[in-house]
């Protein structure tokens, strides 16, 4: 049992995972379980080794495709599983196709596990539905005042912009993003006009994923060695944040490289990366939408999962919302999340 | 200030110099001769000094943010930097602005003059009419801290494009103290008498560390071989009757050193000697150490003259009859400097850097072994037919230092880095033993690589015993080779003892702590190089 947490919580915070002792079920654990309701196919909530799966329609495909051969079932979002009394139903959590908040109500008691989310509707994922609950799940990946998002349109309109500069000066435009939500999201809003979209191949395999379940994104090339270096300027490529320090990305040139990513906020987060942008473009949701969803729950306990968690549950609880703060295992490995606060060194709360 | 907050951003979106360069030009083709002149004091680091202490900058941020003062400090301590904090915690404008650049800096500097709470008006006005971006750049200018990652040479070299002018000379127009409330840009830049300022200094020609064998550089024939020096590098000038001394650093340092000013009638006018500001007694060098003692003091007394005397070890002649020399070859300089030197009639002021007799390159490898003996840092390999050129070049004069000194040491504490690294565990204090008790001695936050301090970040994170405030107490198990290029004897310091340019020069991760040197070891050290 962790500090400041009790027995007969209906959600426990065990080694393994959420843990719900009535019906024994555990969501996105992070040790091998019998059962395993997951929130979405990043690969810090969804993990190997569990007996059995159950995940929304729309999140199955990106999930079965990272993990293979698995005992997978899938539920409608709204839904209700009754299990041993435990009634459980999943809601859009507006953080990539797909992804759900998880409800759980037992005995009059609500509890609601939010995964990752956000509150702008990008258009591709299902957008998120605020589940008034008594105990609040949260993460705070970007829970301080510094990080404020624009608006998506203005900042799509930058980063077509700066495609679109680069195309005159017969560049390469390079952005990264993280493969599976992030990219697709950019994608889709592309100036298609400008050039070609080419993408790296983890990017594709996951467009190929989306496309087969009926999303329409516009056309992509997967960058092979068949394609002339000479076939690059003036067209843009997406890839993996991991791409940028690898051997892959000499074939384009000349290059500008961007990233998109929260992180992007902040100036010494930029420079370190030492790529010539740097957009402001988050699956997660800023300080102010992080508030606006932990009120509208109208929760009078709040858990906090994920990123500044000893900063955000001081802040609630000096507004007077019961708050405390839980260790998990989430974005160690997979989201961008993990990837970029690493190498900030944030990993530690 | 638009253009200019443009002209920020988009240098802040490029590493390339060319490309800063010409985002440069095209700002001075857009901006007036005022805002022009504004923006290369500033990008040149005069900047209107702080008139608003940042706690008070903090307070106000928080408030208008709606958030407490905790969490802005924690913010703070995330980004690492006040003034984009601030600019980041604000809610967006409630209007949009129009000022120029000047008028925004006569704003900043007319806070100095008004009390607290007028200064928050104009403050909180300000900021609830600027874009993120012109919030950072404004706070920037009232916290003084304006940094970008512009060179001075990038600086002169895009002025120099922008007005068809040699970059020679307008380095030397950039020199010296002015400011845009005692010249404008037509006179700077433009004006046919560019040493209408008497005081102007030339820019320092600086030397490239030699890392290849000497032989490498042909006959030691072609070269001049000094010492390198260990005081402050100045340049004195003599004109119209005046004295005037610069430091490397381009600061106006006459009134520091009342030793020179005798020059003024010793010297002909029109002179310009490039030399080493050195601590000197008994016809002897003194560790700098002596000279720190009195760099920081306000009011030069008696007592710190006579326990601290200096003189100005001459290197090099720049000026002659109030004839810009630099062209001619260093030979022809060196000739010159000696028989100026040799005029001097008042001794003790004027030295001249002995030339070392070198017809080996073996006899300088010797000559250099002797440097912590003449407390000289090394030697200086310059081309004999050289000029003297401006900045860092590569090719004709060089620094050949010696080796620094080493001790293994053992990390006692550990404090996250600011700005780049504000989330990185940087700043180490070491200690060495006294028995079985750790002494700590100095400080380091330099030298190693990211991926080394990430490494070690996760490492302290692991290990940590204790926090203070940021500071951390940790295991005391990694060793570190400390490098550091002299020592002294120092009351202040728990150990006795104090470093010069300490730094971190390997991770001995395969070294236990236990074999880390001891206090014994520097007092050695003390004794036969302090
Ligand atoms: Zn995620
Ligand atoms: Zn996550």
């Amino acid at each position: 049992m962790q500090d400041g947490f009790k027995k007969d919580d209906l959600l426990q915070f065990t080694e393994r995972g959420i843990w719900c002792p009535p019906a024994d079920i555990y969501i996105d654990p992070w040790r091998p379980v019998k059962r395993a309701m997951i929130t979405h196919g990043h690969s810090d909530h969804s993990r190997y080794g569990h007996d059995s799966y159950l995940c929304t329609t729309q999140a199955a495909p990106a999930i079965k495709y990272r993990l293979g051969d698995i005992n997978l079932q899938t539920v409608d979002f709204g839904k209700r599983t009754v299990i041993n009394g435990v009634e459980f139903s999943f809601h859009p959590a507006g953080h990539i196709l797909g992804s759900a908040q998880i409800r759980v109500a037992y005995k009059g008691e609500v509890w609601v596990a939010s995964g990752d989310y956000k509150l702008e509707n990008d258009g591709l994922a299902e957008p998120f539905e605020s589940v008034p609950c008594h105990t609040f799940i949260t993460e705070s990946t970007f829970g301080l005042p510094i990080y404020d998002w624009k608006p998506q349109e203005e900042v799509f309109a930058a980063i077509n912009d700066w495609w679109r500069a680069n195309a005159a000066e017969g560049k390469v435009s390079l952005i990264t993003a993280y493969s599976l939500g992030k990219a697709q999201r950019i994608i889709q809003s592309l100036d298609t006009s400008i050039g070609k979209i080419y993408t790296h191949g983890a990017v594709e395999n996951m467009n190929e994923v989306m496309r087969a379940q009926g999303v329409p994104l516009a056309p992509t090339t997967r960058v092979t060695q068949e394609i002339a270096p000479k076939d690059y300027p003036g067209h843009l490529v997406i890839a993996p944040p991991s791409a940028l320090n690898s051997s892959w990305i000499k074939k384009f040139k000349p290059l500008s490289r961007a990233v998109a990513s929260g992180w992007m906020s902040l100036r010494g987060a930029r420079r370190r990366r030492s790529v010539e942008r740097g957009f402001v473009l988050s699956d997660h949701v800023d300080w102010k939408d992080l508030n606006a969803a932990v009120d509208a729950t109208g929760a009078e306990r709040v858990i906090v999962t994920h990123g500044y968690t000893n900063i955000y549950t001081k802040y609630l609880n000096e507004k007077g919302i019961l708050a405390q703060a839980a260790q998990t295992e989430f974005s160690n490995e997979g989201d961008d999340v993990k990837e970029e606060s690493a190498e900030s060194g944030k990993t530690e709360s | 200030m638009r253009e200019f907050v443009q002209l920020f951003t988009r240098l802040d979106q490029t590493t390339k110099t060319t490309r800063k360069v010409e985002l440069l030009v095209d700002y001075f083709g857009q901006a007036n001769d005022q805002d022009r002149l504004w923006a290369i004091a500033i990008l040149s680091g005069r900047r209107p000094k702080r008139s608003v202490k940042s706690s008070l900058l903090r307070q106000w941020a928080a408030s208008l943010a709606g958030i407490p003062d905790w969490l802005m400090d924690d913010s703070y301590h995330v980004v690492g930097d006040l003034a984009e904090t601030i600019a980041l915690v604000l809610r967006p404008p409630v209007r949009t602005q129009n000022r120029s650049l000047t008028e925004w800096i006569n704003t900043v500097k007319g806070l100095a003059l008004l009390t607290d709470e007028e200064k928050q008006e104009v403050i909180l006005s300000a900021w609830e009419s600027m874009t993120t971006a012109e919030r950072f750049v404004f706070n920037k200018l009232i916290t003084g801290s304006f940094r970008v990652g512009v060179s001075q040479k990038l600086i002169i070299k895009a002025i120099a494009r922008f007005e068809e002018q040699e970059e020679n000379a307008i380095a030397h127009r950039l020199m010296g103290n002015w400011t845009p409330d005692t010249t404008d840009y037509e006179n700077l830049i433009r004006s046919s008498n560019p040493a209408d300022d008497d005081s102007r200094p030339y820019p320092f020609y600086l030397a490239y560390a030699l890392e290849a064998e000497p032989a490498t550089l042909g006959s030691p024939d072609l070269w001049q071989i000094e010492r390198k020096w260990d005081g402050i590098r100045g340049q004195v000038i003599v004109r119209e009757g005046e004295v005037y001394v610069w430091s490397r650093g381009e600061e106006l340092v006459t009134a520091k050193f009342p030793e020179f000013h005798p020059l003024a009638s010793l010297l002909p006018d029109g002179t310009v000697i490039d030399g080493e500001i050195l601590p000197f007694k008994d016809e002897k060098p003194l560790s700098f150490n002596v000279l720190q003692t009195r760099i920081g003091r306000k009011n030069v007394t008696k007592k710190i003259r006579e326990s601290a005397p200096v003189i100005l070890m001459c290197y090099d002649l720049l000026e002659y009859n109030g004839e810009d020399i630099r062209a001619r070859p260093l030979g022809e300089r060196r000739a010159l400097l000696e028989q100026l030197v040799a005029g001097v009639t008042e001794p003790g002021i004027l030295y001249l850097s002995e030339v070392l007799e070198i017809n080996d390159w073996s006899e300088a490898v010797d000559a250099r072994a002797q440097s912590r003996e003449n407390l000289s840092e090394g030697l200086m390999v310059k081309r004999m037919d050289s000029a003297y050129r401006s900045g860092r070049k590569k090719g004709d004069w060089w620094k050949w230092k010696i080796d620094p000194l080493t001790v293994d040491a053992v990390m006692i504490y550990a404090q996250q880095g600011h700005g780049r690294r504000a989330n990185l565990f940087t700043d180490y204090t070491f200690a060495v033993w006294k028995g079985e008790e750790l002494v700590p001695f100095t400080k380091a936050y330099s030298g190693l690589t990211d991926k080394e301090f990430k490494e070690i970040t996760s490492w302290v994170k692991r290990n940590t015993r204790e926090r203070f405030g940021p500071v951390r107490s940790v295991k005391p198990e990694q060793v570190f080779e400390i490098a550091f290029e002299g020592i002294n004897a120092s009351s202040r310091h728990k150990s006795g003892i104090a470093l010069r340019f300490p730094r971190m020069l390997r991770w001995r991760k395969d070294k236990p702590a236990g074999e880390a040197n001891t206090l014994a070891d520097l007092q050695q050290m003390l004794i036969q190089y302090g």
